[in-house]
């Protein structure tokens, strides 16, 4: 694989792990007041997908899709903006972490209600589909998402109509603090599911960013070809607490071994040791990448901090769009 | 040009000159393509506009709600049919989670502009889940617009308005109504969101009702009539937002109030036009304002106990009456008789939906 590519998938993996490690340590200041749910440990999924778009390609995802959200190259400023509660954010205040839109990459949103963006995405495609555009829309979805009715009604339609979507899987094995293993059968297998419903499937490992970048590319191959719609699912696991800066493994609800043994196959160190490893890439880069990466994030928090907030008038705006003049 | 042409007619004329004017519109639900044709509002469009734009879908509401707002926020205009308002209870999510804050939520960068015909009914034993009358719960979402047509000429011009409109709209129409008679223009025409339609003007007493409920409230007003009670019928069209201006001006000008809803008695349509009109001209009201409504139980099915269940006109002059403080009186005393059962519309209905 050519070096640029290596880099740039190394790159934006450090970053997403490292705006959300600055996201976690300034949350106790209190003012990023509403719930945030960190990607930190699952990047390689987002990045690997991602690398493999087109700008005008769509995205939506579910809500811990600060990395669907960057890794689309969703905008930083508007992301920590809206964070804060801020007019200059991308949803202007009215979404928080759970509601990102970038529209200027066609990251068309995410929503925290599980499995809500899986057919909102099916249409998108479908619309694309309508108008004889030839666009793939990713649909990015936790494990727990795969046990709404949706998750299958999604399937069954966009197989039916060869839709051009791609669902990403992400199995962190937790949905809260409800281990997989109290809400699916052990036999159960998504990619059997996804398969019955005559859609393409595949797994790789969902913390090397390589495989996930080799898999995402045969489906979106698949998908580009016009032969139907493709489900890829990968393994993974989040860091910190379901929802918050901290970490929570102290409840008891997942055991320290486990999350060590998680750690040990982080994909931002894991990959970096490679590349270091096979030459690909130089301390000096790295380090030269995590300034420039810090202060990128510095300007975002400032620009986020000294954005004014929404006018109080905005709780009324738009609750309806306006109807267009001379229709 | 304008001719009669029954409701469910003016609803298929609508489709079908939307689908020709406007690329992006498509029409999708169970049914929609099939020899019956959603009670015939669907019938030859499949072969005029191709299965591309007129098509069958899964049994899947929810999921197939999603599917048409993803839609929506890429430039398309779905147009979503149920034939019965109780199977689409299983796309609340989408529609209240995603569709009717969709604008709201992402700052006003995307818009939902969707339609959902949502058929309401009574009648031949429907039962309870294949009867009930939802307009209360949507019009009590943000972020959704609810219509509710009661004469050909409305069906096929707010149909028209909702196609238009950059909102969700769900378009309520009683089963009842499909075979109703009016004057419709051929032309392609809107029916403005929002404003209700004075059917009968009067003095003494404002009726506010809506959808196949007016059409009892004018039978009302005709032999209130007799009694020398001068009955104004605002027809409501548009659930939400609530024409307030008409209401209230009606109810200022006549200071008596009953409201007649096909829908549960709490909490619900007849409530908040009461409420409306008790907050903001209480001075106007000569009596306390009436509702005449369902009771708050589901539907029965047997015709034994449905033909108790709906009210119908002798309830609405009745609660007339007593207002004027006049004793009330058997549907034989004022001259009240039915040509059909009370289970069917007209004679036409034989069943069994």
């Amino acid at each position: 694989m050519d070096k640029a590519l290596l880099k740039k998938l190394y790159y934006e993996m450090l970053r997403i792990r490292l705006v959300e490690e600055n996201l976690a340590s300034l949350y106790s200041e209190q003012e990023m007041r509403c719930p945030v749910h960190l990607c930190a440990g699952q990047e390689a999924i987002a990045v690997g997908v991602c690398a493999n778009l087109k700008t005008d390609d769509y995205v939506m995802s579910n809500h811990r899709s600060h990395g669907h959200f960057l890794a689309k190259g969703g905008n930083l400023n508007e992301m920590m903006a809206e964070i804060y509660g801020k007019e200059t954010g991308c949803c202007h205040g009215k979404g928080g972490s759970m509601h990102l839109v970038d529209l200027s990459v066609n990251y068309l949103g995410s929503t925290p209600i599980v499995a809500g963006t899986i057919p909102v995405g099916t249409g998108v495609a479908f619309g694309t589909l309508l108008k004889g555009e030839k666009k793939v829309t990713v649909v990015f979805l936790g494990d727990a998402a795969t046990e709404e009715g949706v998750f299958y009604e999604s399937l069954n339609f966009a197989s039916l109509k060869k839709l051009p979507v791609l669902f990403v899987s992400e199995n962190n094995f937790y949905s809260v603090y409800s281990p997989l293993s109290v809400r699916q059968p052990h036999e159960r297998d998504n990619l059997t599911i996804a398969k019955g419903h005559g859609v393409y499937s595949d797994k790789g490992t969902g913390n090397d960013v390589l495989d996930v970048y080799r898999v995402a590319e045969k489906a979106i191959k698949h998908i580009r070809d016009g032969k139907g719609p493709a489900f890829i699912c990968f393994d993974t696991y989040r860091f910190r607490e379901h929802c918050g800066p901290n970490y929570d493994n102290k409840l008891g609800y997942r055991l320290e071994s486990e999350y060590e043994e998680w750690r040990k196959r982080c994909p931002v160190v894991t990959f970096e040791k490679k590349l270091l490893q096979k030459k690909d890439i130089d301390q000096e880069t790295i380090d030269t990448y995590k300034n420039k990466i810090q202060s990128e994030m510095d300007e975002a928090v400032l620009f986020a901090k000294n954005s004014p907030f929404p006018k109080v008038s905005e709780v009324y705006t738009d609750v309806y769009a306006e109807e267009k003049k001379n229709d | 040009m304008t001719r009669e042409i029954t409701y469910g007619q003016a609803i298929l004329e609508a489709t079908d000159q939307l689908l020709a004017n406007d690329k992006s519109v498509y029409l999708i639900g169970l049914g929609v393509p099939d020899p019956k044709g959603v009670f015939g509002t669907t019938v030859g469009l499949e072969k005029k506009h191709g299965s591309n734009r007129v098509m069958d879908m899964p049994v899947a509401e929810n999921g197939m709600t999603g599917i048409i707002l993803g839609s929506s926020l890429v430039g398309m205009r779905p147009i979503m049919t149920h034939q019965r308002i109780d199977f689409m209870l299983l796309s609340l999510d989408q529609i209240i989670n995603n569709a009717a804050k969709w604008h709201y939520m992402f700052g006003g960068k995307m818009k939902a502009p969707i339609v959902i015909r949502l058929i309401i009914g009574r009648g031949w034993g429907q039962g309870p889940q294949h009867s009930q009358s939802l307009q209360a719960l949507f019009a009590h979402i943000p972020g959704l617009k609810v219509v509710m047509p009661t004469t050909p000429y409305d069906a096929k011009g707010l149909l028209i308005a909702a196609v238009k409109d950059d909102n969700p709209v769900i378009y309520i129409e009683h089963r009842w109504l499909h075979n109703i008679f009016g004057s419709v223009p051929e032309d392609f025409y809107k029916v403005e969101i929002g404003k209700a339609h004075k059917m009968a003007e009067g003095s003494d007493l404002t009726i506010v009702s809506s959808s196949y409920m007016s059409l009892e409230a004018l039978k009302a007003a005709d032999f209130l009539k007799k009694d020398g009670i001068s009955v104004e019928v605002v027809d409501l069209r548009t659930i939400k937002p609530l024409d307030k201006e008409t209401i209230l001006s009606s109810v200022k000008k006549t200071g008596r109030l009953l409201v007649v809803d096909g829908g549960w008695r709490s909490f619900g349509v007849a409530a908040e036009v009461m409420a409306l009109a008790t907050e903001n001209c209480y001075g106007s009201l000569k009596a306390a304002p009436v509702r005449v409504t369902f009771p708050d139980t589901p539907t029965p099915t047997s015709w034994a106990l449905a033909n108790h269940y709906y009210p119908k006109a002798i309830d609405i002059i009745n609660s007339v009456r007593t207002m004027f403080n006049l004793p009330v009186k058997t549907e034989a005393e004022i001259g009240i008789s039915y040509d059909v059962p009370l289970d069917v519309p007209d004679k036409s209905f034989t069943g069994p939906f």
